[in-house]
Parts: C-alpha cells; structure tokens; sequence
C-alpha cells in the first residue's frame, strides 16, 4: 500500500476528486511530521504511538575496521503498535 | 497529539469539516490495519514504512519460577522511519 492507494480510497469511498484526494493526504503526513520533528509523540488509538526519543551518546565500533567510535547523542523515531493491532494481527 | 489533535488540524489546514476530516483520519488507519493484518506492506514516501515480521513459537523459561512456558508463534508490526523523517527528527534536538 502506498499512498496512491490511499488517494484511491478517498476518491472512491469518500467522493473526494483525485486532485483533492492528493493534497489532502500530503496534508496530513505533514502535519505528522512537523509534529515529530518538534519531539511530539503521536498517540493513534487502535494503531500505534509514534514517539521520539533521545538517545545519550556511546561507545561504538565500526563493524568494517573494529575501529572504537563515540556514537552521537540523537533523536530517534520509534513505533509501538497498539495492544488492537497486535492482537488484530494474531487472531 | 492524538487522534482527535491530528483531525482538528486537518480540518483546520484543509478547510474540511470535523467529520470529514475524522472520516479520512479512520480510513487512513483503518487501512493500515487492514493492509497489515493481510500481511502486506505500507510504503509512504518522506514518512516511512511498514512491514510485518514472523516470529518462531520457542519455549522459553519464566526466570522467578524457573517453569518452562511455550511462546506460540507470533506477527508483530514493525515501523522503519523514512530518511527525510529521520533526518527531520534528529535535526529537532
């Protein structure tokens, strides 16, 4: 499924035009992404929460050379799916 | 932000109305749900992807009781953030 196939389901099932459909799925993404990219969580019921984390530098090492590194301090998007998914996924 | 955060800012951005905007939030979820419970796979660009992954019934070992617990085999959602996403999340810090 890509985004293609949600513009679909918007034109289909909610008599939106292709162009309308479009626009509007960009928008919320956007909206999503803005929100993630100021360090809010997103909390959708019945399918997940997105939630940033910060992460504390550490000791590394290059996997190729062995070399030891310091891996930086970051922020880090992570997905914890909803109890109704996993379940829903299982069933 | 929750659900309702992500539909009052559609609705807001979109000039839709509440209930519509609430319509295209639960269609957009409900077919993920839907996409991932048939076992396939959401792709979307710019935000990230996601994928279900199968996991091997083992057993394994309660560490209090020392009793043996069969682990049925299992399907969890996985979540890969998409590179413009990623960068975007970071750079906030």
């Amino acid at each position: 499924m890509t985004k293609i196939d949600i513009i679909q389901e918007l034109y289909e099932k909610l008599n939106f035009s292709k162009k309308d459909a479009a626009r509007i799925v960009e928008s919320v993404f956007d909206i999503m992404k803005d929100a993630l990219a100021r360090g809010e969580k997103i909390k959708i019921s019945g399918f997940g929460n997105f939630i940033v984390k910060e992460k504390k530098p550490r000791r590394g090492r290059n996997p190729q050379t062995g070399e030891e590194i310091v891996i930086s301090e970051r922020r880090v998007l992570t997905f914890k799916s909803s109890q109704v998914l996993r379940k829903s996924l299982n069933g | 932000m929750n659900k309702s955060g992500l539909i009052e800012e559609l609705s807001r951005k979109e000039n839709l109305t509440e209930k519509k905007a609430a319509e295209v939030i639960n269609l957009i979820f409900k077919g993920f749900s839907d996409e991932l419970k048939n076992g396939g796979r959401i792709e979307i660009r710019g935000f990230g992807s996601f994928v279900v992954r199968e996991y091997k019934g083992y057993t394994g070992r309660n560490p209090k009781t020392g009793k043996n617990i069969e682990v049925p085999p299992k399907r969890l959602p996985f979540f890969k953030v998409g590179k413009e996403l990623k960068e975007r999340v970071d750079k906030g810090k």
